[in-house]
């Protein structure tokens, strides 16, 4: 018993030291635009087809469930608030990391555990080459940058034309001049603003796990199938757990 | 082929790598018990020992990869393990190593991975870096190879590749971890010549890994025979094939059974099965 709490004390230990590690490279990640641009691209925008689609699809879905409930008062015509604030504050932030934690965090833990696996790490440190600062800041820094915009694409989708106004709008017949008259009235900056706080905390935690799963890998198959479930399994709780957390703080 | 034993060459001209009194466990596995090794300059110097032996781990210590319990590892002169981690990586720069699968970077082509270590460490000039990946490309017979992914490479072209990259900033020292483990008749030649070839051309200090007895005699100056942690054996290639010590006779041999036993550590054999119906009786 006291031997599990002293490993997972230790394992708390190494990720937090991890994560020093990692933020004293961020500097050499910024200072390479090519390396940042490169992962940039594998991190964000190859998990744009899923966030653009799953967001409408909740924008869709939160239109048909709102509009019922929203009827029975009469109020039909604050679709738009509904979906506006519960998208910009809940789901644009939650549902984006959870999509994020298991497109990018999955593919940067078993990306990074097979390099491990197969020396490439090793092989950079002895060219003199720190992985840290080569391998795994810029991915780091390139999930942290993704998270806010990709959250940001997710809500403008599930709002917008293709989400909730596509199924408020044009097939339940809700005004669209009070769809959008009523967003601007009710939605301030301070929910912009506590949105983004989410997602930069969403984007460095499941960077951060994905990454140190990556890289602490046991250096064979099952070690790198292991890192790439614990990355899904833990991001995501801590995804939920941090909402909560963050979302108690800010009501 | 002459080489100065260690007395002779501690006398004249220092060792490039002194190895003093290197312990290593690898948990409770203790992988090296006060191991004195000494790397003469320009020389071909091979670490053989049977699989098991930690001579990937003597690779990795000398590299500053990990660090020993006990004892020393000299780098031309410099204590490799009482650097920072900026001049360690300062003298990395100065070694070459090869890893047993190539460790090549998945990502990136022939080209780039040659050119990896000079865009990493050197500003110079695009044209430059070109040339000069051509040029070691060329020396391991891969210049029509530069566009290829690791992945589309034969083993023993990858571990070609490799070499290429561990000599594009002419280093002093190159390691070889096995270098010829699971290669065809015909690419071990290459890699031996290659091997050979190299370290005189360039005049570098090789160490090459192996467990392949007659591939790695044939080609070094120098052999050391190392297992259970210590020491068994050096000198010469002719010095170590005449060697006394039945271990290094059974291990140059190959023989099945001998000092390191066919069995693994085991009850008698007759009690053990015994044991067993006495067991399923009662």
């Amino acid at each position: 018993m006291i031997s599990m709490i002293g490993n997972y004390l230790q394992g708390i230990g190494r990720a937090l030291f991890f994560l020093f590690t990692i933020i004293a490279a961020l500097p050499s990640a910024l200072a390479r635009p090519r390396l940042m641009a490169q992962q940039l691209y594998s991190v964000g925008v190859l998990s744009l087809v899923i966030v653009v689609l799953s967001g409408s699809f909740i924008g869709m879905v939160l239109a048909l469930q709102f509009y019922r409930t929203l009827q029975v008062f009469g109020a039909g015509d604050s679709l738009g608030v509904a979906i506006a604030l519960s998208v910009v504050r809940e789901f644009g932030p939650v549902v984006t990391a959870l999509l994020f934690a298991g497109r990018a965090g999955s593919a940067l833990a078993a990306e990074i555990g097979l390099m491990k696996a197969t020396d490439q790490l090793s092989g950079m440190e002895m060219m003199a080459v720190d992985p840290v600062k080569r391998v795994i800041a810029p991915r780091f820094l390139a999930g942290l940058i993704s998270m806010p915009l990709l959250s940001f694409i997710f809500t403008v989708m599930a709002i917008g034309v293709a989400g909730g106004h596509a199924i408020g709008v044009s097939l339940l017949g809700v005004d669209a001049g009070s769809y959008w008259a009523g967003i601007r009235e009710v939605l301030h900056g301070d929910d912009i603003r506590d949105a983004l706080i989410k997602t930069l905390v969403f984007g460095a935690a499941c960077s951060w796990i994905a990454v140190y799963q990556g890289y602490h890998a046991a250096p064979t198959s099952a070690g790198v199938a292991r890192a790439t479930t614990n990355t899904v399994v833990i991001s995501s709780l801590a995804i939920l757990a941090l909402d909560f957390i963050l979302t108690a703080f800010m009501f | 082929m002459t080489s100065p034993s260690p007395d002779a060459a501690r006398s004249g001209i220092t060792p490039l790598v002194q190895v003093r009194g290197l312990k290593f466990s690898h948990g409770p596995r203790v992988i090296y018990d006060a191991v004195d090794i000494d790397i003469p300059r320009g020389k071909v110097t091979a670490i053989m020992g049977p699989s098991g032996t930690g001579k990937t781990t003597l690779l990795r210590l000398i590299g500053g990869q990990w660090k020993p319990n006990a004892g020393s590892v000299v780098f031309d002169g410099i204590d490799v393990h009482s650097q920072s981690r900026s001049q360690l990586f300062a003298m990395r720069k100065r070694m070459g190593m090869l890893f047993q699968n190539g460790a090549l970077l998945t990502d990136l082509t022939v080209f780039d991975n040659v050119a990896f270590p000079l865009r990493e460490h050197s500003k110079l000039p695009e044209s430059m870096i070109r040339d000069l990946v051509l040029m070691k490309l060329n020396a391991v017979g891969l210049r029509g190879a530069r566009d290829l992914y690791p992945e589309e490479l034969s083993g023993g072209m990858s571990r070609r590749v490799a070499l290429a990259r561990a000599i594009s900033l002419d280093p002093e020292l190159v390691m070889f971890d096995e270098p010829f483990t699971g290669q065809d008749p015909i690419s071990m030649g290459v890699l031996m010549r290659l091997i050979r070839e190299l370290n005189n051309a360039l005049g570098l200090t090789s160490i090459v890994v192996s467990h392949d007895v007659e591939e790695v005699l044939s080609i070094s100056d120098y052999a050391y025979v190392i297992a259970g942690g210590k020491v068994l054996g050096q000198g010469t290639p002719e010095q170590v094939r005449a060697s006394e010590s039945p271990l290094v006779q059974q291990f140059l041999k190959g023989e099945h059974d001998g000092p390191v036993p066919f069995h693994y550590k085991a009850s008698p054999y007759a009690q053990d099965l015994l044991g067993a119906a006495a067991g399923a009786r009662s």
